[in-house]
């Protein structure tokens, strides 16, 4: 299509043709992708051998102290007198031995197989055997540590061969003292990063990594260590997940995903365009006690939620408030059954959602309704535009622009939204195989496996989807929102 | 009539004529001001509606609360309005504990020693420098501010740590040593121009020529937190089992308020003003990390935790770190706002021989007041509602648990039948502090909340 046909078409008509047009270049840019993949592992191959080149020619070149560092690391620092760095490496070979003697060898050997003794009763006496969880953590832990190692060790010989060339051309080193006083400075970002990369390592990745091979094991309910022992199972739990038939996983799986995506859509949507209006309304020329209006809206954020959202859940109980109202009123002979039907359930939670959500948005739209250049309206007015079509062709389209990415953060953020499904209903009511319920989001089922049926595997294989689905949606949305396309659409 | 008709006709006729207009701009005019009335009639009839529903629920609780769980019934019953109004479910969250007269005594003490400092203050301050009048009175009311807040804390940690002096002294003093600091550092950094605060604040070193009347201030600060200590460490609360959840609480907030705020804005800071390698590779993990669920993780958390001891009993500094551990995840928003700083700022303080230690300190946080402030609230607010992870790490250990694993328990389980009225008694006084508190930094709130979302 040429760009002037592409112009002439409706909006709707231009999204569809955006659409088809990023599937249709889809496979060209897997291709082009992995064609970038294979050029990047090439240059990480290439990166490789000059390195390992690089360690026979600084050997070889190198003198004593130099050398001494290939065993000893930080021995050459120390010989050169910068005690700071030369200690920090001795220590971290030092810890790193230690380490690998009275733990590393052990854990990772048994990588493999995740323990093969089992643990049995003498008498009355428990013999423990093998704990493969503890294998497979401390066994993921030690290859991280390796890894850090090997690093550390390539920095520590660079330093030599830098240092050496340093001192070869009548350079001063730094001394322990200027070290220090860059960590204040030039090396600043070390000083501030290192504990927030420390913490997420540990309680971030280290898990993540973890919770990744859980899902290629058969670590469950059955499988629990210390008494027993779980192992590898390849592709096990992904095939019962995705597998077809109904009242299986596979079933309750797709019925899950189903209801989160459209619970996210509405808790996304419905909440941004009521929010925008309601925002509308309070900004509009004339309206008075605009505070007020605010303050009262955003009550719903300012109480804490397990607060709010489970006494309004007990309001529309079968005994709550609401329906007992209504029956005494004669509007209704039986309780709705809010929370009892899938149907009900799904409606009122969106419904709740709207009356939590909408404060928020009305916040945002606020701010960035301010932020309308009022010339646009001014001269929208003079050519005799009506509300209608001021806030379709000015207001919503800034609003879309400006907010491209928020709307992107908050899909995800629904998806995984597991207080209001949790607080109000439960995932209630029960009835899916799998132990799910129909107001269950990936999210809660993910907890439930966890803390109730502690099926571990199916758990984690269930977070690996919620990160695919999550990576899948934000690949596509970055591709098509105008936030990202054009940058200076408004500026 | 006549002229009605025509621009219907227009219409039809063709859609651009700007006649159009020029016909029923008269009848636009006269009709304006009626018209304008009526959709303003419509927005405040909806505005108003909307404020109803927004409000009732809160209503309710608050009126359910007083509903007697004695003499009436404390679960679910088919009348909103109580028969007698009762305060049966807020006494019975404090039942067996010594909470008023510990908070007397906390109180009194505390009231004493910052009149002793002040007084102190006052006329050793006085001799010292006569020009200054309004320091007594400034003093004075700062110092009972202070000695509020300070009170709060050790209510808290009397709540939290009932047993042995070992367990209240370490939280106590780890607590102290962390405010003073945080307080001193908040006060150094944003209380530039009228140091009244600063001069109440312990551990504050003066600098100018009043330096004399200032020390002996602070000395006086210092010694009345230090007599408030001493009163939670040598009696501690008996507490109920409320309030040692509202304690646990309390701690976890403020714990995680000041530590996740130092570690978002050095993250924040780092990533958005400096350049090193790497930048790139972290932001990029960080956003791979953000897409997989949260609690994917519990289990191995809870691992690592029982592993340090910090399960069941030792959960309220469990949750701490869990809270923290991770929150240089969430640097977004105030990255966004250091963004905005003009980078002109850092170089010709860079230029002036700063280090980049310094023009964090000196440049950047001055100016970055209202982040700060967003950033202290989001993360003193979050841990109120945390369920998953606090009944997870708990782990059906009632000391450890907060507010809102308690009270879900008092009406999700079926042994708390008859629980609800206390419950919203509970989620009252909970509610009631954080709302007030949310309501005064609002301000801080849309700000933050508004940069963060235009900037993604």
């Amino acid at each position: 299509m040429v760009d002037l046909d592409y112009l002439k078409l409706s909006k709707p008509q231009k999204m569809l043709h955006d659409l088809g047009q990023f599937f249709a270049r889809l496979p060209g840019r897997i291709g082009g992708g992995l064609k970038g993949l294979a050029l990047a592992v090439g240059r990480c191959l290439k990166g490789l051998g000059l390195s390992i080149a690089d360690l026979f020619t600084t050997f070889k070149n190198g003198d004593w102290k130099t050398r001494l560092s290939y065993l000893v690391m930080g021995s050459g620092s120390m010989a050169r007198g910068q005690w700071g760095r030369g200690l920090l490496f001795f220590l971290f070979q030092t810890v790193f031995n230690l380490y690998m003697v009275n733990f590393g060898i052990g854990y990772l050997s048994k990588l493999n197989t995740l323990g093969v003794v089992e643990t049995y009763k003498e008498g009355r006496k428990t013999v423990y055997g093998d704990n493969s969880f503890l294998i497979l953590l401390y066994g993921v832990l030690t290859l991280f540590f390796v890894a850090a190692f090997i690093y550390t060790w390539r920095v520590n010989i660079k330093q030599n061969k830098i240092s050496q060339q340093l001192l070869a051309s009548g350079h001063k080193l730094k001394s322990t003292k200027d070290d220090l006083a860059s960590l204040a400075d030039s090396q600043f970002h070390k000083t501030l990063l290192a504990l927030p990369t420390l913490g997420v390592f540990v309680f971030t990745i280290l898990p993540i990594f973890f919770m990744i091979l859980v899902a290629f094991t058969n670590f469950d309910y059955n499988h629990q260590p210390p008494a027993k022992l779980f192992t590898w199972v390849g592709l096990e739990n992904f095939r019962t997940l995705l597998s077809s038939g109904t009242a299986s996983y596979g079933d309750t799986f797709r019925q899950v995903l189903f209801w989160t995506l459209v619970w996210a859509f509405f808790a996304t949507f419905l909440n941004y365009f009521l929010g925008m209006l309601v925002a509308i309304m309070i900004n509009k020329k004339g309206i008075r006690l605009k505070k007020v209006w605010r303050t009262i809206l955003v009550m719903t954020i300012a109480i804490p939620q397990f607060v709010s959202l489970l006494y309004v859940s007990k309001m529309f109980a079968a005994d709550g408030l609401i329906n007992t109202y209504l029956m005494k009123w004669h509007w209704i002979s039986q309780p709705i059954p809010f929370w009892t039907d899938p149907g009900w359930a799904r409606f009122t939670i969106i419904l709740i959602n709207i009356w939590i959500g909408i404060p928020y948005l009305m916040l945002i739209a606020t701010g960035i309704l301010m932020n309308i250049p009022a010339d646009l309206y001014e001269s929208a007015r003079i050519d005799g535009a009506n509300a209608m079509q001021m806030y379709g062709k000015i207001t919503l389209p800034y609003m879309l622009f400006v907010t491209g990415p928020y709307l992107l953060t908050s899909f995800t953020g629904n998806i995984n939204n597991f207080n209001v499904i949790f607080l109000l209903s439960q995932g209630k009511p029960m009835g899916l195989a799998g132990n799910a319920g129909y107001t269950d989001l990936l999210i809660t089922w993910l907890y439930r496996m966890t803390v109730t049926d502690t099926n571990y595997k199916i758990a984690a294989v269930i977070g690996i989807m919620v990160f695919v689905v999550l990576a899948v949606i934000n690949l596509v949305v970055y591709n098509l929102i105008p936030s990202v396309k054009n940058e200076e659409d408004f500026q | 009539m006549a002229d009605k008709k025509i621009p219907e006709v227009d219409i039809i006729v063709d859609e651009k004529a700007g006649v159009i207009k020029e016909v029923e701009q008269p009848k636009k005019l006269r009709s304006k001001k009626g018209h304008e009335r009526r959709v303003n009639g419509t927005i405040y009839t909806v505005l108003t509606i909307m404020s109803i529903v927004w409000l009732v629920p809160f209503v309710f609780l608050v009126l359910q609360s007083f509903r007697s769980y004695k003499l009436e019934k404390g679960g679910m019953v088919d009348y909103l309005i109580p028969k007698t109004f009762s305060l049966d479910n807020y006494a019975f969250l404090f039942e067996g504990s010594n909470f008023f007269s510990w908070c007397g005594k906390a109180m009194l003490l505390a009231a004493a020693v910052a009149l002793a400092a002040t007084l102190l203050t006052h006329f050793l301050g006085r001799s010292l420098d006569r020009a200054d009048a309004s320091r007594g009175k400034t003093t004075l009311t700062l110092g009972a501010a202070m000695a509020v807040c300070y009170a709060a804390l050790a209510i808290a940690a009397g709540a939290v740590h009932g047993q042995a002096l070992g367990q209240r002294l370490v939280p106590a003093l780890l607590g102290l040593v962390l405010f003073t600091a945080a307080g001193v550092i908040f006060a150094r950094i944003y209380l530039k121009q009228d140091d009244k605060l600063l001069r109440s604040l312990p551990g504050y070193v003066a600098e100018d020529k009043h330096e004399g009347a200032k020390k002996v201030a602070t000395l006086a600060a210092e010694l009345w937190a230090l007599a408030l200590l001493c009163q939670c460490i040598v009696a501690p609360m008996q507490a109920s089992q409320y309030i040692r959840w509202y304690g646990n609480t309390l701690t976890i907030a403020l714990f995680t308020a000041v530590i996740q705020t130092v570690i978002v804005l050095s993250v924040s800071y780092a990533l958005s003003r400096l350049r090193f390698r790497g930048r790139k590779l972290i932001m990029n993990t960080v956003l791979v990390l953000g897409l997989f669920p949260g609690f994917l993780t519990m289990i191995t958390l809870y691992f690592l935790l029982k592993q340090m001891g910090l399960t069941q009993a030792g959960a309220v500094p469990g949750l701490i770190l869990i809270y923290c551990a991770s929150s240089g995840m969430g640097y977004y928003i105030s990255k966004g706002f250091f963004d905005t700083i003009p980078k002109s700022l850092d170089e010709s303080a860079r230029i002036d021989g700063a280090t980049r230690f310094q023009v964090f300190l000196k440049i950047i946080m001055p100016l970055a007041k209202p982040i700060v402030i967003y950033t202290v609230l989001m993360a003193f607010m979050a841990p109120w509602g945390d369920y998953v992870f606090a009944s997870y790490v708990a782990f059906g250990h009632q000391e450890g648990y907060n507010v809102a694993v308690g009270l879900y328990n008092w009406v999700n389980t079926n042994d708390f039948q008859n629980y609800f009225t206390r419950f919203c008694a509970g989620g009252v006084l909970v509610a009631v502090p954080i709302t007030a508190l949310f309501m005064a930094l609002q301000k801080y709130y849309v700000e933050g909340v508004t940069g963060g979302a235009v900037k993604g």
